[in-house]
């Protein structure tokens, strides 16, 4: 534990996770020389140098359309959060190391070597003032992937030691525990235990065999336990031969949206044994953005090959599964907007999937002026949402959210990851916002219908 | 060095000096992109063919979604007024189209002088803009370089310079030995200007948006989404 552990010991009583003292600072892991720090964080920028991060670094004109589809520059107008401004480090490190004319540059002194107080001042652009949510590169001509390079010169500032504290500590708590959240495997299975008779629902875990693993998202055992309960009813419902393993059961990966590559790889492949163990030829990732990410796309290259099961994000799997009759639910009336998590939509590529389920509710789906995948993020992912000193800045981001769902006049709404949830919760008690978010995976669960024929009923938990 | 010297060199050695290091130049960037290691996606693609990804990026990209219309129409409404200038000035006035066919055989017919006087016309007011713009933009100012500078200085230059050699109605038929064959000298040495630089800054982007455009389509088509 550092001197930063004592000074903001984190706070886990309170509505999201917090620490006790947040303040403006740039924050350090470990007692290391700046020399180390620049050393350590330019090795691992050469190692990601790419053909896929030079042709984006290559190919910027510098003609700043990106500006406006940061939702931090517009709700700031601060020219700083311009999205390839962002990654003026690291291009920077690009042009002296491993550019075409790095040798001339080194040569002549004609570039200079990025400094730690460079990284350090960089640190609130890449860790506050970014949650990778891609709509940049919506708005570049040369369709150059930041949020991509974001996420990659992440990678420099986790092993210089320059990450955001409360970001560091969940990453590191979820490395050591097993959940950032302290969702550890006994107090899962406690909570499960709790749940099932609580809400006379049959919760499977650690069964030896399974068609599906079920994962969850720590935010979901710890603040939203209703949607274990949500997602026990819908795979009980289908018929499904299901299971959550002790093993494999956390979701979220902090890891990658610390820069942590190491960490990230040893949180993927928890999931990616326990699926393994079990058969799954299916695992389903929770309401939960960034996890989808993780495991969809990029979890066969922690594997180091193809992943032998399916990977669906629960909107996906709900969709396919209303589509199939294996999910029948009642009509509902009324009308409902929809939050697109960008991990999901954008960056996912199951945008479709959240509208065929409220279509099969009956609902009039009222969309907000950028929907889909120009969506705006509800201003907390990418790790956002854990960093207690980019608050304001989050706030008058989540004001561009507040007034296009409120625009659609719906008369209610939902998203389909627990990490905006918290984000918008916390921005509704921020701003005493009349309306609150809610989960399409428990509104699915509220209104199934009886079960399908051939389904059977799940068996009591445990093995 | 008089003035037909000049002309002589600039037809000469400076032009085959600089043809050689666009293509050099442009073989080099390429290579040293190609030749980094790629980071292929192990993952299941939702798409089957990522190159539809990429034609449709190249394309789709030429002009910004609606979401983002409203707020760079200006800048992207004059950034085509010069870019279609250019290649309307140098692809279409008869004396340049005479200078492409002595080294290469190739001709065809050229614009009418209205057609090239409102694409000079065009190149200014776009370039023009795009100066201002970017003096007096926060965001463009933050994030502009020695580069964003010279490469606007670089363009303009062969057409101001060609301006100067105008001494007959613009359709009319320029003599092979022209008159003033000094400025005609420096108007080719600034065209040779912009070939050397191309390959090195930001106007590689003339062949680098097809390798970004095409790259990321690629790897979002994976994804089943488009950039």
């Amino acid at each position: 534990m550092n001197d930063r552990h004592l000074a903001h010991p984190l706070d886990l009583e309170s509505p999201r996770l917090s620490v006790e003292k947040p303040a403006v600072r740039f924050d350090v892991q470990g007692e290391r020389s700046d020399d180390d720090r620049v050393a350590a964080a330019i090795s691992a920028f050469t190692h990601d140098f790419g053909r896929d991060v030079v042709v984006g670094l290559e190919s910027c004109i510098h003609c700043g359309h990106c500006a406006e589809a940061c939702q931090f520059f517009v709700a700031t107008g601060d020219a700083k959060y311009t999205p390839t401004w962002k990654l003026e480090p690291f291009a920077q490190a690009y042009r002296r190391e491993a550019g075409p004319f790095s040798w001339l540059y080194r040569a002549l002194g004609m570039r200079s070597k990025v400094t730690v107080d460079e990284l350090e001042a960089w640190q609130e652009l890449i860790y506050d003032a970014c949650t990778l949510c891609g709509r940049c590169t919506l708005a570049c001509p040369m369709s150059i992937d930041i949020a991509g390079l974001v996420g990659l010169a992440r990678h420099g500032m986790a092993q210089a030691g320059l990450v955001p504290h409360e970001l560091w500590a969940v990453t590191e708590r979820a490395a050591r525990d097993g959940s950032p959240l302290g969702a550890t495997p006994a107090v899962l299975k406690e909570r499960l235990e709790w749940l099932s008779d609580e809400h006379e629902v049959d919760i499977h875990v650690d069964r030896p065999r399974a068609e599906i693993l079920v994962t969850f998202s720590s935010i979901e055992i710890m603040k939203y336990p209703l949607s274990l309960v949500a997602t026990a009813r819908v795979m009980n419902h289908a018929g499904c031969d299901w299971t959550v393993s002790s093993a494999g059961y956390e979701a979220t990966n902090f890891g990658m949206l610390a820069g942590s590559a190491e960490w990230q790889k040893r949180m993927t492949m928890k999931i990616v044994d326990a699926a393994l163990a079990c058969g799954a030829k299916i695992v389903v990732v929770p309401e939960c953005g960034h996890a989808y990410s993780a495991l969809r796309w990029q979890g066969a290259n922690m594997l180091g090959r193809p992943l032998p099961f399916r990977v669906l994000h629960i909107s996906e799997f709900l969709a396919e599964y209303l589509a199939s009759g294996r999910i029948r639910v009642r009509q509902q009336a009324g009308s409902i907007a929809f939050h697109d998590p960008c991990q999901v939509s954008r960056r996912g590529g199951a945008t479709q999937a959240p509208r065929d389920v409220l279509a099969a509710l009956g609902l009039e789906l009222r969309e907000t002026k950028d929907s889909g995948d120009l969506n705006f993020c509800c201003g907390g992912g990418g790790g956002v949402i854990v960093n207690h000193r980019a608050d304001e800045l989050r706030y008058r981001a989540f004001g561009i959210k507040m007034a296009q769902l409120d625009a659609t006049g719906a008369d209610s709404m939902v998203t389909s990851c627990s990490n905006c949830r918290q984000s918008f919760d916390d921005g509704q008690a921020h701003f005493g916002w009349d309306r609150r978010m809610g989960s399409l995976l428990e509104l699915v669960a509220d209104h199934l219908d009886a079960p399908a024929s051939g389904a059977t009923q799940g068996r009591t938990a445990g093995a | 060095m008089d003035t037909a010297a000049l002309l002589q060199f600039a037809r000469g050695p400076a032009l085959a000096f600089a043809v050689a290091v666009l293509v050099l130049g442009t073989a080099w960037r390429l290579l040293h992109l190609l030749l980094r290691p790629a980071r292929r996606s192990l993952a299941e693609p939702r798409a089957k063919s990522a190159a539809g990804g990429a034609l449709r990026a190249i394309v789709t990209r030429m002009w910004q979604p609606a979401a983002f219309r409203a707020d760079s129409l200006p800048a992207t409404l004059h950034a085509y007024a010069y870019h279609i200038g250019l290649a309307i000035v140098f692809f279409g006035f008869a004396p340049h189209i005479a200078f492409i066919e002595r080294y290469t055989g190739w001709r065809w017919p050229a614009v009418p002088g209205w057609l090239f006087a409102l694409a000079a016309a065009a190149v200014f007011v776009g370039l023009g803009y795009a100066l201002v713009n970017r003096l007096t933009s926060p965001v463009l100012r933050l994030i502009s370089g020695f580069d964003d500078y010279a490469a606007w200085a670089i363009t303009l230059l062969p057409v101001v310079t060609g301006m100067a050699v105008l001494t007959l109605p613009l359709d009319a038929q320029y003599p092979l030995h022209p008159v003033a064959a000094g400025p005609l000298a420096v108007h080719l040495l600034s065209v040779e200007l912009l070939l050397v630089w191309l390959p090195f800054g930001k106007l590689s982007h003339a062949f680098l948006a097809f390798v970004s455009r095409g790259a990321t389509g690629a790897a979002f088509a994976r994804r089943g989404t488009q950039p």
